[in-house]
């Protein structure tokens, strides 16, 4: 079993998450993912992690209340245990020296770019960090991030901070400020990582997606991860979950990835449970 | 009557039949299919044993049971020993009598299967087995002092279970470091309820966790901690990773949504309890047809879970015909029983889908046999031309899986075969870093239970001889 240290709503629907996990602790690095396991019945889920403290052995998340599994996680309190903290999966983000390098995070994003910004800053580059969110009031992690980016920058749809307008507005955002990145990596939803790598496929800026398909086992057993990269079929949880976001067919994995909600999403929806959403 | 020749009793030939349950019955639940002897059957069904003075039934099994001898004393009516004689080399007797293709190993070379029927060898170990877990007496092995020296194993699977139980006998401190949350392998992921119920697994976990073995789950090797890593706090190190890599055929479509690897299909319902949703949380889609392409057990296995999951039609597509199918023939037999459809001689070449990415039908070709191939069975030809559409809603690709790369590729100076595998010396399970030993389906591929069980055995021995210097 493994306790859980802090469990808290840090803005609407989205909540910060702490386990002592000791040995995943020691061994994660940027844009590895863990899977969890809220209880004995539940299902294995996965998430990105955002932050860890390998002297305390604990591993801190982010994840959004989105159906049963999440809401379930949503419930528990410090001290409260789980059964199932399992990692780190999946390949690490490669750090290097690229030179500019420009960080987008979007909802459970804003939280595992931090690690990737923080070791891309480390390794000597220029680090812009791009938010997005609906509103400011989903903004979180700021004064974290401003500290190992150059700049941070956000756009919100409604225009209550930064930049107004959709995640579109990237090219003409960079534009403006003379920055041409060399390369671009994107957390956050699906929607996100497909929206930013099309808009920067014209302009050939080479974009990095963390990929979020339906997983089960995370050690390349179950194929239930794959999707099409390049033509090829690639499993996101041992052969990602970063891929190049321009070679990614994303009209498949976006319905591979919603084929199950008939069964998990709607009925929620048909409940009275309207909170989920 | 002393003066009259005692009349010499006439053998029953006939192989007892162990009871099932009802075909009609069985599709609506995952109980398990076969019942097991009662006691009057195994011991009619033992007495059948010509107690050969040269058996040749043992050389069949890859761990070498002394089969006549356990069959004697079920005669006798002593099944105490009968089954200490069996765990003398073969620790998981209820697996593996429920398990092991019986009819390639034991009872193909039994002398009676050229005559009558082989002695149903399997059914009589597990009728111990199960006779024994009743009784609630396990015995416990006498178990050597404490040597000192630490063993880590790597994946719970029938190998890793085997090493792990016969170290700790020897004196070893043992550790098993198991990816998923239960502990069993493909035997708890992926071998269904109904063939193999999970109590009877988490029995022999439990069975080595009394020994003294640690078991830590949620732990994969590679990833939370390397094997190198590891070999800093132990002396040596067995990998039995498995075969975790399924394959797909490759061929247009396969990344359609209703379209699943037999691991992925049977793990949500053996593993994550998907048959119990909505009570346990893991979802598995419920389609009308169903096609399951391959012939092995695999495929066997996900076809009778499709059927049991209310299917109204499941067809089991391969590419050879009926008498080159893989499975082990009981199950095959099950199958069919069960109202699963053999499309024999047909190969598909494409999943075709509707216009929100669900497949919807299968283009096949039609195959025939020719010259036999490296195999030895006869190669499928596709005959050309011969294409033709049929409807399903979901397909299940059970066509094969390879060793798990997630260890080869973290551990350097592994000698690794072509097909991805770790290469043993074949006598000790030794790989080619001399404190690194392997064996099962990471180092031969998809293969049986009782094979991974009999690497296990190979390399307990050898890894003992080495942590006690005696190389
Ligand atoms: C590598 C990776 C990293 C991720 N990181 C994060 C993260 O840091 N924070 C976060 O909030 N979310 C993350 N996700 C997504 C997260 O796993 C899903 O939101 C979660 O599984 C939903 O579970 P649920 O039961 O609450 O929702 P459900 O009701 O089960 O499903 C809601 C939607 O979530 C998706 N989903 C369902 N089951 C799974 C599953 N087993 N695996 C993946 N997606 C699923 C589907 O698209 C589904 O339509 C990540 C996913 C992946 C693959
Ligand atoms: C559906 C199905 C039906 C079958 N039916 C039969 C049958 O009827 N008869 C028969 O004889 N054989 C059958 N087999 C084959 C048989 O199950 C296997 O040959 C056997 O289980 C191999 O044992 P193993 O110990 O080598 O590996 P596995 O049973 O595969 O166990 C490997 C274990 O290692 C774990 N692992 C992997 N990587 C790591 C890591 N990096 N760190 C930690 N743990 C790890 C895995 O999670 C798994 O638990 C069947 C196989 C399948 C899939
Ligand atoms: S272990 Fe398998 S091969 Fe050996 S005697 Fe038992 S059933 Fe036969
Ligand atoms: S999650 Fe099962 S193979 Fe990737």
């Amino acid at each position: 079993m493994y306790k859980v240290i802090e469990r808290r709503m840090i803005v609407p629907n989205l909540h910060e998450f702490t386990v002592q996990a000791p040995a995943v602790a020691e061994s994660i690095k940027p844009g590895n993912f863990i899977i969890v396991r809220p209880d004995q019945y539940g299902e294995r889920i996965p998430l990105s992690v955002a932050d860890w403290d390998r002297d305390a052995g604990t591993v801190t998340t982010i994840f959004m209340q989105v159906g049963g599994s999440t809401a379930m996680l949503a419930r528990l309190k410090p001290g409260d245990a789980i059964p199932t903290f399992v990692g780190p999966l999946g390949k690490e983000t490669a750090i290097d020296t690229f030179g500019t390098v420009l960080c987008v995070g979007g909802c459970y994003g804003i939280g595992s770019i931090y690690p990737i910004a923080r070791a891309l800053k480390q390794a000597g580059n220029k680090v812009y960090t791009l938010l997005e969110a609906r509103s400011s009031f989903l903004l979180y992690w700021e004064d974290k991030l401003a500290k190992v980016s150059d700049q941070v920058l956000v756009i919100t749809r409604d225009g209550t901070k930064g930049r107004k307008g959709h995640i579109d507005k990237i090219p003409e955002i960079m534009q403006r400020a003379g920055i041409t990145p060399d390369l671009v990596i994107v957390n956050g939803c699906t929607f996100q990582m497909m929206r930013v790598s099309m808009v920067t496929k014209p302009l050939a800026w080479k974009t990095i997606v963390n990929m979020n398909p339906i997983m089960i086992d995370g050690t390349g057993m179950c194929g239930v991860c794959r999707l099409s990269v390049g033509g090829k079929t690639k499993f996101a949880c041992v052969d990602g979950p970063d891929f190049d976001g321009h070679e990614i067919d994303w009209e498949e994995f976006l319905s591979r990835r919603k084929s199950y909600n008939p069964e998990e999403v709607d009925p929620l929806r048909r409940s009275s449970c309207r909170s989920h959403f | 009557m002393a003066d009259e020749k005692p009349e010499k009793k006439k053998l029953d030939l006939s192989r007892r039949a162990m009871p099932k349950q009802n075909p009609w019955e069985r599709i609506k639940n995952f109980d398990e299919v076969a019942l097991g002897y009662l006691t009057r059957t195994a011991v009619e069904e033992a007495s059948r044993c010509l107690q050969c003075k040269k058996p040749l039934c043992n050389q069949g099994c890859p761990v070498g049971i002394d089969i006549g001898g356990f069959i004697k004393c079920i005669v006798d009516g002593d099944y105490a020993s009968a089954i200490r004689k069996i765990k003398e080399t073969n620790a998981l007797p209820a697996i593996c009598g429920r398990v092991c293709p019986q009819e390639e190993q034991c009872e193909k070379t039994c002398v009676l299967a050229k005559k009558e029927a082989p002695i149903a060898i399997g059914r009589l170990e597990r009728f111990l087995a199960d006779w024994e877990a009743a009784e609630g007496k396990i015995e416990v092995p006498p178990m050597a002092p404490k040597t000192g020296k630490k063993v880590a194993i790597v994946g719970a699977g029938p190998a890793g279970v085997t090493v792990a139980n016969d170290l700790i006998i020897l004196g070893h401190d043992v550790t098993i470091f198991e990816a998923l949350h239960e502990c069993g392998g493909v035997l708890i992921y992926g071998i269904p309820e109904f063939r193999l119920p999970k109590a009877i697994v988490n029995r022999e976990v439990e069975y080595v966790k009394s020994l003294g073995v640690k078991i830590y789950t949620d732990f994969v090797v590679g990833k939370t901690k390397t094997v190198d890593r590891l070999l800093e706090e132990f002396d040596a190190i067995f990998v039995g990773s498995g075969a975790g890599l399924p394959w797909f055929m490759e061929i247009p479509g396969e990344n359609l949504n209703g379209v699943y690897s037999a691991n992925e299909y049977l793990t949500r319902v053996n593993l994550m309890k998907g048959f119990r949703f909505p009570e346990f949380k893991t979802p598995v889609k419920r389609p009308c047809r169903v096609a399951v392409v391959g012939g092995g057990n695999v495929a066997m296995d996900s076809a009778r879970t499709a059927v049991r999951l209310g299917a109204d039609e499941v067809h089991l597509v391969y590419r050879r015909s009926k008498a080159e199918l893989p499975a082990r023939a009981e199950e095959v037999e099950n199958a069919e029983e069960e109202g699963v459809i053999l499309d024999i001689l047909t190969l598909p070449v494409r999943l075709i889908g509707d216009e929100n990415r669900w497949v919807r039908e299968i283009e096949c070709l039609k195959m025939e046999l020719g010259e036999p191939d490296a195999s030895g069975r006869r190669k499928p030809i596709p005959i050309e031309g011969s294409n033709f559409r049929v409807a399903f809603d979901a397909v299940v690709m059970a066509i094969g899986n390879s060793p798990n790369p997630l260890i080869p590729m973290t551990t350097p100076g592994l000698e690794i075969s072509k097909k991805g595998g770790i290469v043993t010396n074949p006598e000790t399970a030794r790989s080619s870093r001399p404190n690194i030993w392997a064996g099962g389906d990471i180092v031969r591929g998809a293969a049986t239970v009782i094979s991974a069980m009999g690497d296990g055995k190979i390399a307990a021995a050898s890894m003992h001889k080495y942590l006690m210097n005696q190389e």
